[in-house]
C-alpha cells in the first residue's frame, strides 16, 4: 500500500463529494470506503487499472448503483440519488463510453430526447435550438444538429452526449474513457471544450486510463486500485511514472526496452486487397503491403476506415471482393481463405473485439481457450472433447500468461478485460503460428496488462513470426511496430519506419490529410 | 470498464439451482390455490387430492412416470435447439410425424417381437422427427426465415396431413374412427408391471412401459453430446456468439440444421411412448400437447438433462394428479391444471428472477 497523500489546500464546499462509499456486488468489493472531493471549476481526473472499481464510483455519483454505505453531497450538501433522473436535478450528468444515441434521429433529436417539453414536437424542438446555439457558442461545441447522427464522426457524437448533458442543466460532468475512438486532433478539440467549461465554472471528472490526458488537462488526480483511494494529488505536483506506480502498485516500465528488428523472408503477402461490408459497402480499397519475419508491421488508423475489414479478410471470417493473400510464397486459393483452413495454415488471429468475437463470455475459460482449435487432435479425439486436458491445458497458460484468478472452470465473463485479453492471447500464441494478425490488443486493457501483452508481442516478433498489428491507440503503435502503414477510408495513405514516425505526423495521416512528402 | 456483476445480484449456486425453483413452484401454487379457493373449493384439500393423485398410490407413481417419459423427451428436443440459440415451438409436429414412422416399422414388421422391432422403431421416430424439423432447420439458416415461426406453422401441416392420413389411408378396413389398424401384441413395448413382473417383483399396474429407459437413455445421450463433444460445443458456441463461432470457423449454417434436425428427432422418440407403448396404433391427436409442454420442461430443467428429467416428472405428476383432480372435484375441470402448470412456466420462466434480489439481499444479510 502506497501511502495516501491527500491534496492540501482550503476547499470551499467541493462540487461533489463521496465520503465513505462501499459497493459490494456478490463476492466482489467494487468500492472500499472510497473517498472523493472534487473541487468546484475544476477539471479532476480518476485513474486506475480494470476492475479498480472507477466505474462503480461514477455510477453511484449518477444515480445508476446505490452505495451500500456511505454518503454523497454535492456543493456541500447531501443528496441521495436514486436514479440517473435525480443526479441531473443535483446537476450531475454522465457522458458514456458507450454513447447512449439514436442512430436514426438527428442530433437535436436526440438531445431533447426525454425532455421534449410537452407531446407536441415542434415548440420544444424550436425552444431546444434556441438554448443548443447559446450553449455551442460558449462550449465551442460546433455540432449540426439537423444531420442524422448515424451519419456523423465519433467525435461529432461525444460532443452531441455533452451538449445532452449541458442542455439538461449539468453542472457536474463526468466522462468515462472519452478519448478511446478518437483521432489526437479530435481529442484536442475534446480537451478545449473541457477547458472552456472549467472556464464557465463548470466541473468536470474525467476517468480515463491515459496518463498523458491526466497530465495534460487535469488540475486534480484521484488514482484507485483494488477497490480503494491510493493517492489523491495535484497533478502540477506528480509526474506519469508515479501516477503509473500508484496505480499499478509497482514499478511499471511506461516505454520498454526493444531490439531491432531482423526482417527476414515475407511471409504475408497482401496484393490489391478489397473487402466489402455486410451492406455491400467496399472498405478496404485495394491495398498491397507485406509482412516479413521477424517484424510488427502497424496499421494506424481511426476507427472505422476499414481495419475491422482487414482483419476480417486476413483470418477468413469476410470474403475479399478482389486481389490475393499469399503465405510464405503460396498464393491461397478462395477456398483456402477459411477460418479454419488458415487457422491450420498457421494464421493466428487476435480480433479487435475479444467480448463479441474472440471468446464466448457464457463459456467456462478452459473452453473459451480452445475456441478455434476444438477440433484439434490436441483436445478432441474423434468424438469426445478430451476434457481433462482441456483443463490443465488452461490452467498451464493461465500460469504463463499470468491469468489472474488462474481458475479454468471460471466462466469467461468473470474475468476483467484484461485478463480476457490474456486468455485469447495465450490461446493464439500458443499456436506457435507463423502470422499473427492482432486487433487492439490494448483495448481496455490496464497498465500492468498492457505491459505484459507487449512484451509477449515483442517476444514473439524476435521469435521470427510475423506480425500484423491493428490500432487506434498510436502510443501502442509507436511502442511495438517496426513498420508503420496509415489507413484512411480503405487506402493506405502512408507507409513509414517507426524512426520517421511521429503523433503529429501520423494523426494528420489518419485524418486524411494529404503528405506530399508520404 | 464496469465491475463485475452489474445490477443482477449473485447468488451461490446451491440456492439459484434448488432454493430459486422450489420458492418458484412455491409461489405458482399458491397462487393456484388462491384461484381454487375463488371457485368456491378448499385449497388444501385440493392440493393433498392432487399429491395424492400424483404419488400416492403405485398406480399413480406408473401413470406420472408414463407421463415423465414422453415429457422427457419433448424436453430434451426443445433443450438442444434451445443450446443453438433456436427455440423450437415444433416438437409437438415432429413428434406426430414421427407416430406416423414408428407406425409404418410396427405394422411392416408385424408380428415380429418387440425387441427387434424397438430399434427400428427408434431409427424411424428419430428419422421422421429429423425430417421434420430439418425443413425449418434448413429455412432458418440458409433463408433466415425464423424457427419460431415456420415450426408453429408446421405443426399445423402435421396436423392436416396427419389427420388426412388417418381418415383416408391409414384407417382401418371397416373401421369408423380415424385410426390405423392396431399393431401386434407381440411387437409392442412391454409395461414396465409385465418386465418387473418376469423378474418377481410387483409393481402397481400402469402405462409406464419400456420407453422410460429409452428416454433416460436418450437424457444421458443428450448430456454428452452437448458437453462432451466438440458437436455439441460447436452447437453451444453457435447458441451463444454467433460472431464468434464464424471467428473459430465453425460452420454456422450446418449447425443449425444439425441442431434442429437432432431436436426433431429426439422429439420423434416421444412416440414410442404413447403409440408403440400405450396406444398400440397410431390415433388422431395421440401427441396430446406433450410437445409444448416440452418447451416449459426444457425451461425449467434450464437445459440440462437432470432438470429436465426432475422438470418432467413434476409436469408428469402435475397431468397425473390433475386428472384424478378433476375426476374427484367436479368443480374444478383438467383446464384448471393447464392454469396451474400456465403459472408454474410463468413463475419459473418469464418471472424466474422475480425472487433472484430479495432472496441474495437475505443471503447477504444472513
Amino acid at each position: 500500500m502506497a501511502s495516501i497523500a491527500t491534496a492540501p489546500g482550503p476547499t470551499p464546499p467541493a462540487a461533489i463529494e463521496a465520503v465513505g462509499i462501499n459497493k459490494r456486488f456478490g463476492p466482489v468489493q467494487a468500492n472500499r470506503d472510497v473517498t472523493l472531493s472534487v473541487a468546484k471549476g475544476t477539471i479532476h481526473g480518476i485513474i486506475g487499472e480494470n476492475g479498480a472499481g472507477k466505474s462503480t464510483l461514477m455510477s453511484i455519483l449518477y444515480g445508476y448503483y446505490q452505495a451500500d454505505s456511505g454518503t454523497i453531497r454535492v456543493n456541500g450538501r447531501e443528496v441521495r440519488m436514486a436514479d440517473s433522473a435525480e443526479a441531473l436535478s443535483h446537476g450531475v450528468g454522465m457522458v458514456h463510453q458507450h454513447f447512449m444515441l439514436v442512430d436514426t434521429f438527428t442530433a437535436l433529436e436526440n438531445i431533447v430526447l426525454g425532455v421534449e417539453g410537452g407531446a407536441l414536437l415542434a415548440a420544444g424542438l424550436a425552444a431546444a435550438r434556441t438554448r443548443l446555439e447559446a450553449l455551442q457558442r460558449d462550449y465551442q461545441l460546433d455540432v449540426p444538429l439537423d444531420t442524422v447522427v448515424g451519419d456523423l464522426p465519433v467525435g461529432l457524437r461525444q460532443r452531441i452526449e455533452i451538449l445532452k448533458a449541458l442542455f439538461r442543466g449539468a453542472d457536474i460532468l463526468i466522462l468515462d474513457e472519452p478519448t478511446g475512438v478518437l483521432t489526437p486532433q479530435e481529442a484536442d478539440h475534446l480537451f478545449r471544450i473541457l477547458r472552456s467549461l472549467k472556464a464557465e465554472g463548470k466541473t468536470v471528472i474525467l476517468i480515463t486510463h491515459k496518463l498523458r490526458e491526466i497530465m495534460d488537462v487535469t488540475d486534480a488526480v484521484t488514482v484507485m486500485r483494488q477497490g480503494t483511494v491510493v493517492a489523491e494529488v495535484r497533478t502540477a505536483e506528480t509526474n506519469r511514472e508515479a501516477l503509473a506506480e500508484l496505480m499499478v502498485g509497482r514499478k511499471v516500465a511506461t516505454s520498454h526496452t526493444r531490439g531491432a528488428a531482423a526482417p527476414g523472408a515475407a511471409f504475408l503477402t497482401v496484393s490489391d486487397l478489397a473487402v466489402r461490408d455486410d451492406l455491400g459497402v467496399e472498405r478496404v480499397k485495394g491495398i498491397s503491403f507485406t509482412v516479413r519475419a521477424g517484424e510488427i508491421v502497424g496499421i494506424a488508423g481511426v476507427s472505422g476506415n476499414g481495419q475491422s475489414e482487414l482483419l476480417e479478410a486476413l483470418s477468413g471470417i469476410r470474403v475479399p471482393s478482389r486481389g490475393t493473400i499469399t503465405l510464405r510464397g503460396t498464393t491461397l486459393t478462395p477456398a483456402a481463405l477459411d477460418a479454419r483452413r488458415l487457422r491450420e495454415a498457421k494464421v493466428a488471429h487476435v480480433p479487435e473485439d475479444r467480448q463479441r468475437m474472440g471468446l464466448i463470455t457464457a463459456f467456462d475459460a478452459d473452453e473459451s481457450a480452445i475456441l478455434g482449435y476444438h477440433r484439434s487432435s490436441a483436445v478432441s479425439g474423434a468424438a469426445l472433447l478430451k476434457r481433462s486436458t482441456i483443463v490443465e491445458r488452461c490452467r498451464d497458460a493461465m500460469q504463463r500468461f499470468d491469468v489472474r484468478p488462474s481458475n479454468p472452470r471460471l466462466r469467461t465473463s468473470l474475468f476483467s478485460g484484461g485478463n480476457q485479453q490474456k486468455i485469447v492471447l495465450a490461446r493464439e500464441i500458443d499456436q506457435d503460428p507463423d502470422v499473427l494478425l492482432v486487433g487492439q490488443p490494448t483495448r481496455g486493457v490496464d497498465i500492468g496488462a498492457i505491459e505484459f501483452i507487449h512484451r509477449r508481442l515483442l517476444a514473439l516478433r524476435d521469435a521470427g513470426k510475423a506480425i500484423l498489428l491493428v490500432s487506434v491507440e498510436l502510443e501502442e503503435i509507436l511502442a511495438l511496430a517496426d513498420r508503420i502503414l496509415v489507413m484512411f477510408d480503405g487506402h493506405l495513405v502512408g507507409e513509414m519506419d517507426r524512426s520517421a514516425a511521429t503523433e503529429r505526423r501520423l494523426g494528420l495521416m489518419m485524418a486524411g490529410i494529404a503528405e506530399e512528402a508520404a | 470498464m464496469a465491475a463485475a456483476g452489474g445490477p443482477t445480484d449473485t447468488l451461490p449456486r446451491w440456492a439459484s439451482l434448488a432454493l430459486l425453483p422450489a420458492l418458484n413452484i412455491s409461489a405458482a401454487l399458491l397462487l393456484s390455490g388462491l384461484v381454487v379457493w375463488l371457485i368456491g373449493e378448499d385449497p388444501v384439500e385440493a392440493m393433498v387430492l392432487l399429491v395424492q393423485g400424483a404419488v400416492g398410490y403405485p398406480e399413480a407413481i406408473g401413470y406420472t412416470l408414463y407421463y415423465a417419459t414422453s415429457y422427457i423427451l419433448t424436453g430434451l428436443a426443445v433443450a438442444i435447439a434451445f443450446h443453438a440459440g433456436l427455440f423450437n415451438i415444433g416438437g409437438e409436429g415432429q413428434a406426430y410425424i414421427a407416430g406416423l414412422g414408428v407406425t409404418l416399422v410396427a405394422l411392416g414388421l408385424f408380428g415380429y417381437p418387440w425387441w427387434l422391432v424397438l430399434p427400428v422403431a427408434i431409427l424411424a421416430g428419430a428419422l421422421f422427427g429429423a425430417a421434420w424439423a430439418f425443413l425449418p432447420g434448413w429455412l432458418q439458416a440458409y433463408r433466415g426465415s425464423h424457427v419460431v415461426v415456420t415450426t408453429i406453422m408446421f405443426n399445423f401441416i402435421a396436423s392436416s396431413v396427419m389427420v388426412w392420413l388417418l381418415v383416408e389411408v391409414l384407417i382401418a378396413p371397416g373401421q369408423q374412427s380415424p385410426e390405423s389398424r392396431p399393431f401386434s401384441p407381440a411387437s409392442v413395448l412391454p409395461a414396465m408391471h409385465t418386465l418387473f413382473g418376469a423378474i418377481g417383483v410387483k409393481i402397481g399396474n400402469s402405462p409406464l412401459n419400456l420407453s422410460l429407459v429409452v428416454a433416460l437413455l436418450a437424457a444421458l445421450g443428450f448430456h454428452i453430446f452437448i458437453w462432451h463433444t466438440r458437436w455439441g460445443y460447436e452447437v453451444r458456441a453457435v447458441g451463444h456468439n454467433e460472431t464468434a463461432a464464424v471467428y473459430a470457423g465453425i460452420p454456422v449454417k450446418r449447425t443449425i440444421v444439425l441442431a434442429m434436425a437432432l431436436s426433431g428427432a429426439l422429439a420423434g422418440l416421444m412416440p414410442l411412448n404413447e403409440v408403440l407403448g400405450v396406444q398400440h396404433r397410431l390415433l388422431v391427436n395421440f401427441t396430446g400437447g406433450a410437445g409444448f409442454v416440452g418447451i416449459a420442461v426444457a425451461l425449467m430443467g434450464r437445459n440440462h438433462a437432470v432438470g429436465i428429467v426432475l422438470a418432467a416428472i413434476l409436469f408428469g405428476a402435475l397431468t397425473q394428479g390433475g386428472s384424478e383432480l378433476a375426476f374427484e372435484k367436479p368443480a374444478i375441470s383438467r383446464d384448471m391444471i393447464v392454469v396451474i402448470q400456465g403459472l408454474i412456466i410463468l413463475f419459473s420462466g418469464a418471472l424466474e428472477n422475480l425472487f433472484r434480489a430479495p432472496l441474495a439481499r437475505l443471503l447477504r444479510t444472513a
